[in-house]
């Protein structure tokens, strides 16, 4: 079996890490078991579905600007799907639903938790690489299918599916309910099992590599916070992603093979269809119950990373270290007992309703500990404000801003006024989309140098961020009043409502916040092209931290360090500590790297 | 919190290198994997239970469908079977046991003895799952379904025992075109036809003035409600069509959900145990071959026994609510 000659490989490893193996091109770049290399493979290949995903938006975003008007680049992407430049409704579906799955799944999943898991936990808690590498590389060939499996369903001659991301049956489960419902929703049912399979992995590498390849001294109290949000991440996905396979398996019984779990009484064309007894409310349970924790999935890589570049930036200790890590694990339980809010109006007993809302309500306190606790550690830092920390302090202010709608919405009472509302789709994007992405922006600039080994360049990143965040309000901000006035989200057109008429405007300003902010990432896309090949070579330690990372060579060796692992004998956040005598623990140097010893009558700050 | 010092002496800070659970990172591997597959079945229970509370009123009874005991045709067993193949795949767990405790002692030929005899325990089970699957679709007695869906058993009025289609329908004799591929231009497969048709069973039901209907509802005895026999010829006026035994969308016991998940979920624990049977072969043979013997441990042995212990208590989850409660 080729995982027990893994297991042996592994453990050779420790011993011989002075020689290097002879790499082909093919075991380098392709099939590489190399963590930093399999990072980097994420990376790219989340960024590419992450284009994909984001000029999809751009594109319904001109039809909910310009309802039924017709585009030159409709014609031009949308082929027969947009007759003379006008894009057709099912087509308009197909492009949401995409949209969210890319985007929830394959950009803040795969490309923003595996990037960053795999470039960073073997180098911050001081290990030679993932447990298995072997089944790291099968994780991230498996997203690879599934992304273009995904990407294969665009192509189709009756559309990708079109159910929503959130493919609710009947809509998903009948092939003759709309033209995605075909072979599309077949392709998007196998591309997500994939997926799944390769979650699964991937965490599995995740959790056991924390727990059991730490180095000396690095005690799960002294790991960095980025290390406790992907750990955490990684056991919410071990342990809701089985349940989306559940509904998903029992889905394609339903729509392969006339079981009715999900179905009954079904006229379609004034036919009676055999489907009894099922019910569509139990596949909301089902799917919620990931989708739920899907988004802390998705956000707290982004609160870790937040976390590091926020303390580093700032030259000040994380303010409640443990108090961050204990806001992790109670945002990780409470996240698997609130799905209920997304049901509220789904036909649930009221009671329950209430019960969801009390659960709902608590994250708001683990929750805020992490918004003040940010608040706390910029608070008199000496500020450095690199493009990485603006994507952080970005973060801040999104996650706050979107918390706070996210209190009305998780109320079952104010959430019937707004369900299923642009309000809704406002509180979403700004908390977990909005912010997830500064994090992988915030992450790619601070480690860029770690996985390139070139610096990116400043200014065009402050560009960057100030076009972002400017268009990301100008689309979202008012996005809640448009919500609040009643347009229902997922809808081609709301041309046949006048109420909605003097909305127009709105949605015309949204929409070009929207095409701004996306012709803006192509900076980004410019930036980090160019510094990979043309970028200034990095420094070891470029923004002057302390963790373990940059400890190690910039240039990628097999094995991370080219000695012994390095011990660790302090927390991650001793920044600008000072002696008694008020001079820096390090003389002339305001950071304490964790490799560097309890100086003499040096009190250990602990958390 | 912020400014506590820590006295702790370097002794009680983690030395690395080793693991902290006293766990490879293999062996917790296994362990992460078993959280996420239970989570998966505990979604399909939870979706069964869903499903069952929605028609509590009219679940079939399990006593009355699991009868059968191999070489004994026509007698009443209830459970006793599937009691039996519950005993053979914990006992199968009993000598996993053993060949792990084994390779603890590094006794090679202890290990492939007992991990053979677990290979049998489970190629058993899975044996006797088929066997089930067998009678569940086959079927016993037969049924009607009416116009609504809801099935219609058929019971001796003065013992109250369940009736066969084939003791009383009577043969009428009827004409019927087989639609064939090249008669249409959409052909869609027919289905099989069932033994006897629904004017056979109605005009056997005409003839036999001792035959009454149940129906799916459950008394207040937890037994399915007999009709007299004006109100089941009233019933019967809406069947349309004959069920013998049980697919994916009709089956003969009563409610469909109730074949649709004892179809999937028994199918998804078969497919589990089937490929433990075949991690167990692997294993085997590689103990055999002496691979773990030069590794000098046969830790390999205790993973695939922590997925065998699983399965088995999957299916302990899986017999309750499908079989006993």
């Amino acid at each position: 079996m080729s995982a027990t000659a893994v297991n042996a490989h592994a453990e050779d490893h420790a011993h011989d890490h002075g020689h290097h193996h002879k790499e082909t091109f093919m075991t380098k770049y392709i099939f590489s078991q190399d963590h930093k290399m399999i990072s980097k493979q994420y990376l790219i290949t989340g960024l590419i579905m992450g284009a994909i995903g984001i000029a999809m938006s751009l594109l319904f975003r001109m039809q909910l600007a310009w309802p039924g008007e017709s585009f030159k680049v409709f014609e031009l992407l949308l082929g027969d799907w947009a007759p003379d430049g006008v894009m057709d409704p099912n087509i308009y579906l197909a492009l949401v639903t995409i949209h969210g799955t890319i985007m929830v799944f394959f950009v803040l999943t795969a490309g923003l938790s595996g990037t960053f898991s795999n470039l960073l936990i073997p180098l911050q808690i001081g290990a030679r690489d993932m447990a298995s590498g072997f089944l790291n590389m099968v994780s991230y060939w498996l997203f690879f299918l599934s992304s273009v499996i995904m990407v294969i369903s665009l192509f189709l001659e009756a559309g990708p599916a079109a159910a929503g991301w959130t493919i609710y049956p009947p809509l998903s489960a009948l092939p003759q309910a709309q033209p995605g419902s075909g072979m599309g929703m077949t392709l998007w049912l196998v591309s997500m099992a994939i997926f799944i399979a390769s979650s699964l992995l991937g965490s599995l590498n995740y959790i056991v590599t924390v727990l059991n390849l730490r180095t000396k001294g690095m005690s799960m109290t002294r790991l960095p916070l980025t290390i406790w949000a992907f750990f955490v991440t990684a056991i919410i996905g071990v342990v809701s992603f089985p349940v989306l396979l559940s509904a998903a398996l029992l889905l394609i019984m339903d729509r392969s093979f006339g079981t009715s779990f999900f179905l009954s009484d079904i006229f379609i064309q004034g036919e009676v269809l055999h489907y009894q007894g099922g019910s569509p409310v139990l596949f909301e349970h089902l799917f919620w119950f990931l989708g739920h924790p899907e988004v802390y999935i998705v956000l707290l890589p982004a609160l870790g990373i937040t976390s590091e570049v926020i303390a580093t930036n700032a030259r000040k200790p994380i303010f409640g270290y443990r108090a961050m890590v204990a806001s992790i694990l109670a945002i990780a339980f409470l996240s698997t007992i609130v799905w209920g809010h997304h049901m509220f109006v789904s036909g649930m007993n009221p009671f329950l309703g209430s019960v969801f809302t009390f659960t709902t309500l608590l994250i708001a306190i683990p929750s805020a500990v992490k918004a003040f606790n940010y608040i706390t550690t910029l608070w008199k830092g000496n500020l450095q404000m690199n493009p990485a920390m603006l994507f952080s302090i970005g973060l801040v202010s999104t996650f706050i801003t979107g918390g706070l709608t996210g209190i009305i919405l998780g109320d079952s009472a104010l959430d019937i006024n707004v369900h299923d509302t642009y309000f809704v789709v406002a509180h979403f994007h700004l908390v977990m989309g909005i912010s997830a992405l500064y994090g992988l922006f915030a992450g790619v600039y601070h480690w860029f140098p770690k996985m390139f080994g070139k610096m990116m360049n400043k200014n065009l990143g402050y560009a960057h961020f100030w076009i972002t965040a400017v268009c990301a309000y100008g689309v979202f901000f008012p996005m809640h009043f448009v919500g609040m006035a009643g347009v229902p989200r997922r809808y081609y057109t709301n041309t046949f409502f006048p109420m909605f008429d003097d909305l127009t405007d709105v949605q015309v300003v949204m929409t070009v916040f929207a095409i701004i902010a996306g012709f803006a990432q192509l900076l980004f896309v410019f930036n980090f092209v160019r510094s990979i090949f043309y970028g200034p070579k990095a420094p070891q330690n470029p923004w002057s931290s302390t963790t373990l990372e940059w400890t190690t060579p910039v240039e990628h060796i097999h094995g991370n360090w080219p000695g012994e692992i390095p011990h660790v004998h302090r927390w991650a956040y001793d920044y600008s500590k000072t002696r008694e005598d008020g001079e820096y623990v390090i003389p002339g140097q305001d950071f304490v790297p964790q490799t560097v010893p309890l100086q003499e009558n040096e009190e250990e700050l602990n958390h | 919190m912020e400014a506590t010092a820590n006295t702790a002496t370097d002794q009680k800070v983690w030395s690395g290198g080793n693991e902290p659970l006293r766990a490879s990172y293999g062996k917790m591997m296994m362990w992460f994997f078993i959280v996420s597959d239970a989570l998966t079945f505990s979604g399909f229970l939870a979706a069964y239970g869903f499903s069952r509370f929605k028609f509590i009123e009219t679940w079939p009874i399990a006593d009355e469908v699991f009868t059968h005991f191999p070489f004994l045709h026509g007698v009443d067993a209830p459970m006793y079977y599937v009691a039996l193949m519950t005993f053979i795949l914990i006992f199968s767990s009993v000598t996993m046991v053993f060949a792990v405790d084994a390779g603890h002692q590094g006794n090679k030929n202890k290990v492939a003895w007992y991990m053979l005899l677990t290979i049998i325990g489970g190629l058993v089970f899975v044996g006797s799952q088929a066997w089930e699957w067998k009678n569940f679709i086959k079927g016993e007695y037969g049924a009607v379904e009416l116009k609504s869906g809801r099935i219609l058993q058929f019971v001796d009025a003065s013992t109250n025992e369940r009736i066969a289609l084939s003791e009383f329908a009577v043969d009428v004799p009827s004409e019927r075109v087989a639609h064939e591929n090249k008669n249409g231009l959409w052909f869609e497969d027919e289905g099989s036809l069932t033994e006897h048709s629904l004017e056979s069973v109605l005009a056997g039901f005409e003839a036999n003035k001792n035959i009454v209907v149940r129906t799916e509802r459950l008394n207040e005895e937890g037994k399915k409600t007999v009709l007299s026999r004006e109100a089941s010829a009233e019933r019967l006026k809406q069947a349309v069509m004959v069920v013998e035994g049980a697919n994916l969308v009709h089956n003969e016991y009563g409610n469909r959900l109730f074949a649709d998940f004892f179809f999937f979920i028994t199918g998804f624990h078969g497919f589990h145990v089937f490929s433990g049977v075949v991690l167990n072969i692997i294993i085997f043979f590689n103990v055999i071959l002496g691979t773990y013997e030069r590794r000098g441990h046969y830790e390999m042995v205790e993973k695939v026994g922590l997925y065998w212990h699983f399965v088995d208590l999957v299916w302990v989850f899986v017999f309750t609510f499908f079989y006993l409660v």
